[in-house]
Order: structure tokens, then sequence, then C-alpha cells
């Protein structure tokens, strides 16, 4: 077996509840825009550009004459932000990958982002390649998942709703592994605390980034205690 | 289509470059080969559980408690995905066991 094929079996396992969360939620994404007019070209090359699941939702609805340019780019912007904080945990990770780093930098989606900190990477593959794999791997659902929706998302054999809970209960099971390990446990209950309270206060639709601002305070003011816990590495 | 071509592959194209920007961001101010201060590589290493933590909540924003089925169908998939993961610490079984029992919820008891 070639080594990339190697590699591909080993991260497959991995991805594959970001494969079905991503093939419904791309799925309904396609069906949102062929509504509009947008055939699955369409959907595809919004799907392989811009690649962001809220922000394609969101965007579905910028396809209509009166919009004004500014507004999108500020619409998206609100949407994305919090991918802004990503990259904080994955510099040196991505900053040793020469070329790929381009790709892992525009691929941080919320699911790839939570895969590559969390996966224990097997011992005998290339990290650099695994990581690598895991985000073509989820990019590639979602492009699969907006062309099937586009092209038949309306004709689906079966009922699926509630499908998209695969990405909830993805994030539940990571968020378990983190609590069973003793040094991450006050960062994630802070990540929850912070985020409830920012959901009672500013509501659904622009709760995120108060939440991160507010996450980042309390993780840079119980700095003193939660190092002298040994934070050792959180991610790979 | 409501709008036209051009009009349209330009929408998509500052979206994705709107996208981009936001995760690029971090790697302009921490480029190659400079070094990362201690303060970021701290936050670096306590973000990851926290910003999952705060992804669940994100993920269940839209639970109505107070109207509907009051929150019940996701309580209890999140509550039998995060047993079934202590007990098994199989990812596949405890998210597929989650996503079905809340597809049943959903759809044939709520």
């Amino acid at each position: 077996m070639s080594d990339r094929k190697r590699v591909i079996k080993k991260a497959f396992p991995y991805t594959i509840p970001v494969l079905a969360g991503y093939l419904f939620i791309g799925i309904a994404f396609g069906v949102m825009f062929a509504e509009k007019g947008y055939n699955f070209l369409w959907a595809a090359l919004m799907s392989l550009l811009v690649y962001a699941g809220s922000g394609q939702y969101l965007a579905v609805n910028f396809f209509v004459p009166g919009y004004s340019l500014v507004q999108v780019v500020l619409l998206t912007l609100m949407v994305n932000v919090r991918h802004i904080f990503y990259g904080v945990s994955l510099l040196s990770e991505f900053n040793r990958m020469g070329k790929r780093r381009f790709y892992m930098i525009f691929s941080l989606t919320d699911e790839t982002y939570s895969l590559l900190c969390t996966t224990k990477i097997p011992d005998d593959v290339n990290q650099d390649d695994f990581l690598f794999a895991i985000a073509v791997m989820n990019q590639l659902y979602w492009v699969i998942g907006s062309v099937i929706g586009s092209l038949a998302g309306t004709f689906l054999p079966f009922n699926s709703e509630g499908i998209d809970f695969a990405m909830t209960a993805l994030f539940v099971v990571i968020l378990v592994e983190q609590l069973l390990v003793k040094e991450r446990q006050i960062p994630a209950l802070v990540g929850i605390v912070a985020g409830f309270i920012c959901l009672q206060v500013f509501g659904g639709n622009q709760f995120v980034f108060p939440s991160m601002v507010l996450i980042i305070l309390i993780l840079l003011l119980g700095k003193k205690k939660l190092n002298h816990e040994e934070v050792t590495k959180t991610c790979q | 289509m409501p709008i036209s071509i051009t009009r349209s592959l330009i929408i998509i194209l500052l979206v994705a470059l709107t996208t981009f920007a936001t995760r690029v961001i971090p790697f302009l101010l921490f480029p190659k080969g400079k070094e990362i201060p201690k303060i970021i590589q701290y936050l670096g290493k306590v973000l990851t559980p926290a910003i999952i933590g705060m992804l669940v909540v994100y993920c269940l924003r839209g639970t109505q408690v107070f109207s509907g089925s009051h929150g019940v169908p996701e309580l209890i998939a999140v509550a039998l995905t995060a047993l079934l993961h202590l007990w098994k610490r199989n990812n596949l079984l405890s998210i597929g066991a989650g996503t079905i029992c809340y597809m049943f919820l959903v759809q044939v008891v709520f």
C-alpha cells in the first residue's frame, strides 16, 4: 500500500462523524441554494471556495437584488469571527507544514479545528500528512453534500429531520474527552459557562463573539492558577 | 438566478475572502519563524477545551426550552451521547446512537 493510501486509511475513521454531519448540512445548503436558482455547479464552487457551514447558510440570502457588497462582507465577518481564535492553537503545527499550511488555514472550520486539536495521532504515520488528510477529507464531504443537495435534495428517500444532530453529538463526544483530562476540565467548563451566559444576554445570533472575548478574559485572569496545573499539550 | 452571473461570482469571492481572512489572522500576527509569545502559547493550549465547550452551547442555541418540545429531545440525546461515551469511549457508537435517538425523538415522539 502506498504511503498516502495508508495515511488516508488511518485518518478516515476519525472523520466519519464529520462525514455524517457534513453530508447532511451540506445537502441542506445545496437545497437552499438551488431554491434561489443556483445549480450544483454554483453550490460546488461555493463549497470549494468558501467552505463554512453557517457562513454559507447565511450567504444564500445575499443573492438577491439590493444587497450591498459592504453588507455581504460585514455579515460574513460577524458569523465567522470566531475563527480568528482557532489558529492560535495551531500556530506551530501549521507553520512547520510548508506550502500545505495555506490549505490547512483555509480549511479551519469548527469541525476540522476540533478534530485537529483533539485527535491523538497514531504513532506510525507522518503527523503532517495525517492532519492534512483529515482536512481534505472533511472538505470533500462538504462539497459532495452540497452537490447532492442541489441535485436531489428534495427527493431524499427518507426523512432526515434531526440528522444534523450528528454535529452536536460530535462536539459532545469531544467535550467528554476534554473533561476526562484533569488540566482541561476548567477551560472546558469556562467555555460552557461563558457560552451559556452570553447566549442568555446576547441571544442566539450574536453570542459567539462576546463568548470568545469573555472566555479569553477569564483564561487570562486565571492564567496563574491554570498554568500551575501544568497545562500540558492540549493541541498536539 | 435573481442577479447577474458576474455579481454572483463577486459575492462568492467576497464571502470566501472574508472567511479566509478570519482564519488567517493569527498566522499573520505570528508568522513562521517568529517566536510565539508565552501568553499566546498559553492561550493556544487552554483555548481548545474552552472553544469545544462553547461550540456545544452553539450547537444547542436553537433549543426551545419554554415552548415546543421544551428541549427534551436535546437533553435526552445529549445525555445518551455523553453517557455512552463515558461507558464505551467509542466515537462512532456514541455519535451514531445519539443522532439516531434524536431523529427518532423529533420525528416520532415529539
